[in-house]
């Protein structure tokens, strides 16, 4: 038996054959699967949308925040890189106009600006004037670099033209980072010079690296062909190398967007550093912005997931537990209606044969005395004893009105229960008279009918209608099953002081394992198609009870079932039979 | 012993009469309540054999109406029914009570156990 078979509710296998044009009502199971199907959609459906709903609320809110709180560190960080490098050449600047040419030239003198500078600022390892001609003329710092001429370099041009320079990252001496900031001095002759310093970036990584970066990522810089300027470490490149994706597009404004970097999405927010050549760009791992996010939604999950399991339970509990009662309720009125519809017909047959029985005893009386006068004048009268065959023959006629006696007594001693009545019965007597209903079918059957009634069974009082109706039904029933040649043994045994037993054992087909503990329930029966309705048994088990007794059922697949009947002895003794 | 036999069938109680005749009993017969009280008037009986359903009056109330005028009469009732009625009027007053068809053997010893009494 499965776990199923252990749980499902009575309902469920409820087939109501009788139920005919109206099965559809009595469809227990499909009013059932309605209830939980209607009121989970009518549960869940709002429940389920709403859950939906702030889930992608939620969701395009925290992506809507990472965008913003990129794009604010981007342009915070921009300000403060540009700050950094224009901070450089202003202080360039500032001793370019603070310093004659004949002062600044001097190594002494420059040596020493470069000296403050580091103390002051930091960062800077050489500083170098270079004339109009392109020449260096004055050079401080770890190279011999005086004399060197830039006149045809690229970034010399650039300086002449704009004013100032601010050089990519290249690998100075002792391979550290690098960068190159340059101003021109107009002089008042009409002639200028340049001042040219290179700024360690040691001191720019450290800047970079101290703006913390939320979400696994890092603030880079690359120039504006997508060669890093600083190590990129969420996209594992080191300086100088290419970005791992394409340069983003020139924007005077902060953007941001998304670039999947070797299988990750990374969010990207950039923001071109303005006099500058670089771009500022800040990198982070999606998943990891999300992180909170993802907290939220396993939440969301499983508040959604506990609320339906929840609300289904509920639901499929509430529907079992309306339709089992209306089941319930349901089987209580048909066999309200059904013992109803059984008493009466027990009270019209009762009737019909009273009234027959009645009208059949008056001249069933009038034969009798009429042949009793007979056999008087025989013999009372000398004339009349010649010949005994006539006596025999009255006889005959006197014995066969006895025996329709007999059977009209028995059958107005049926009809008369009407209403509880306590009277002393033999239980001997009692078989009898049930068993003589069925003596002709037994012998048309070749049925052996067997009746052993113990010597100690007592007369005792009950309700003699019910207990024959009781055993009327067992003898009706054992004979519904045998089959020709079978045999029924009715046996009363006396089991204490206070019951006695009366067993039904028929040599019928047997009752399987898994009826027997339903055979007392109303409308079980084997036999729908013969005409069986399942309530003779269950009948029979509310009459025994009203009369305070049991009725159990045994049975052996093949070999026959006995019900066996217990009664008390004492009327009103109730709580069933004590064994010892 | 004097009996007085009433039952709505003629040939019922004329039969059991002469049977009776038989065994030196004297019985009297009616075939309604009517006719057993004039009876009653001029005869006195020491016993009544009474059938209860009878038309117009039953055996219950010729058995009261003939108890008034004979304290001392016993009574006997014979019925086809044997009802719960029948029965609880029979064994409420008078205790002897037949199902019929009766056998003379028994009507007899009831009788004799009614005068007993």
């Amino acid at each position: 038996m499965s776990v199923f078979d252990k749980l499902k509710p009575l309902f469920w296998d409820h087939e109501d054959a009788a139920a005919g044009h109206y099965k559809r009502l009595f469809d227990f199971r499909g009013i059932w699967y309605q209830a939980v199907v209607f009121t989970a959609v009518v549960v869940l459906l709002p429940l389920i949308f709403i859950t939906l709903a702030d889930y992608s609320v939620t969701r395009k809110s925290a992506e809507s925040e990472i965008l913003l709180r990129t794009s604010r560190f981007v342009s915070n960080t921009r300000r403060t890189v540009s700050f950094f490098l224009e901070e450089r050449r202003f202080a360039l600047v500032f001793i370019v106009r603070d310093n004659s040419y004949e002062e600044i030239s001097g190594a002494v003198r420059l040596g020493a600006i470069l000296d403050n500078l580091r103390k002051g600022l930091g960062g800077f390892s050489d500083l170098g004037v270079i004339d109009a001609s392109g020449r260096q003329h004055t050079y401080v710092g770890p190279h011999n670099l005086e004399g060197k001429d830039y006149s045809g370099q690229e970034w010399f041009k650039q300086v002449i033209e704009q004013g100032y320079y601010v050089s990519d990252v290249f690998m100075g001496y002792r391979r550290i980072p690098h960068l190159v900031i340059a101003v021109k001095h107009e002089l008042d002759d009409g002639s200028f010079y340049v001042l040219r310093a290179s700024v360690d970036l040691e001191r720019f990584k450290r800047l970079l690296s101290q703006l913390e970066v939320m979400g696994g990522g890092g603030a880079v810089i690359t120039n504006r062909k997508g060669v890093l300027q600083t190590p990129c470490e969420p996209c594992g490149r080191d300086a100088l190398e290419k970005i791992p994706f394409p340069v983003p597009e020139y924007s005077t404004h902060t953007q941001v967007f998304e670039e999947e970097v070797g299988g990750k999405t990374m969010v990207v927010g950039y923001a071109y550093l303005l006099d500058t050549p670089f771009i500022l760009m800040a990198i982070k791992d999606k998943d990891a912005l999300m992180q909170p996010w993802y907290g939220t939604r396993r939440q969301i999950i499983g508040f959604l997931g506990l609320s339906v399991t929840l609300v289904l339970v509920v639901v499929i509990g509430m529907a079992t537990y309306l339709v089992n009662k209306i089941y319930t309720a349901d089987r209580r009125r048909v066999m309200a209606l059904h013992e109803v519809e059984y008493s009466n017909k027990m009270a019209s047959i009762g009737r019909m044969a009273a009234g027959v029985a009645h009208e059949i005893n008056n001249p069933l009386q009038i034969i009798y005395e009429k042949a009793g006068l007979i056999k008087d004048y025989f013999t009372y009268k000398p004339e009349y004893k010649e010949d005994p065959r006539l006596l025999v023959l009255v006889d005959a006629v006197i014995s066969s009105v006895e025996r329709c006696g007999a059977i009209t007594k028995r059958v107005l001693s049926f009809a008369r229960h009407g209403e509880a009545m306590l009277q002393p019965v033999r239980i001997e007597r009692l078989l009898e008279e049930v068993l003589g209903f069925v003596n002709k079918e037994a012998e048309y059957r070749s049925i052996t009918v067997t009746l052993e009634v113990d010597e100690d069974v007592p007369e005792f009082d009950t309700d003699r209608g019910k207990l024959q109706q009781i055993f009327l039904n067992l003898i009706n029933n054992a004979f519904s099953f045998l089959k020709e040649s079978g045999s029924l043994t009715v046996a009363a045994k006396r089991k204490n002081s206070d019951w006695v037993a009366v067993s039904f054992a028929d040599t019928g087909p047997g009752i399987p394992a898994k009826n027997l503990e339903r055979v007392f329930e109303p409308f079980f029966t084997t036999r729908s198609s013969k005409g069986g309705t399942g309530l003779g048994l269950s009948i029979t088990y509310n009459l025994v009870q009203e009369l305070g007794g049991k009725i159990v059922a045994e049975s052996e697949l093949g070999e026959g079932s006995t019900f066996t009947v217990t009664l008390p002895l004492k009327p009103g003794k109730k709580g069933g039979p004590n064994p010892s | 012993m004097k009996a007085l036999l009433v039952d709505d069938e003629k040939e019922l109680v004329a039969t059991l009469a002469e049977r009776l005749m038989f065994r030196d009993i004297e019985a009297d017969w009616a075939t309604s309540g009517q006719e057993a009280l004039k009876l009653a008037e001029e005869t006195r009986y020491d016993l009544a054999v009474l059938d209860v359903k009878m038309p117009r009056m039953s055996g219950i109330t010729l058995m009261k109406r003939l108890r008034e005028r004979h304290p001392g009469m016993k009574f006997i009732f014979m019925t086809g029914h044997g009802s719960e009625e029948d029965f609880r009027s029979g064994s409420a007053d008078a205790s002897h009570y037949l199902v019929k068809p009766v056998k003379l053997e028994a009507l007899l010893e009831k009788m004799k156990a009614a005068l007993n009494d």
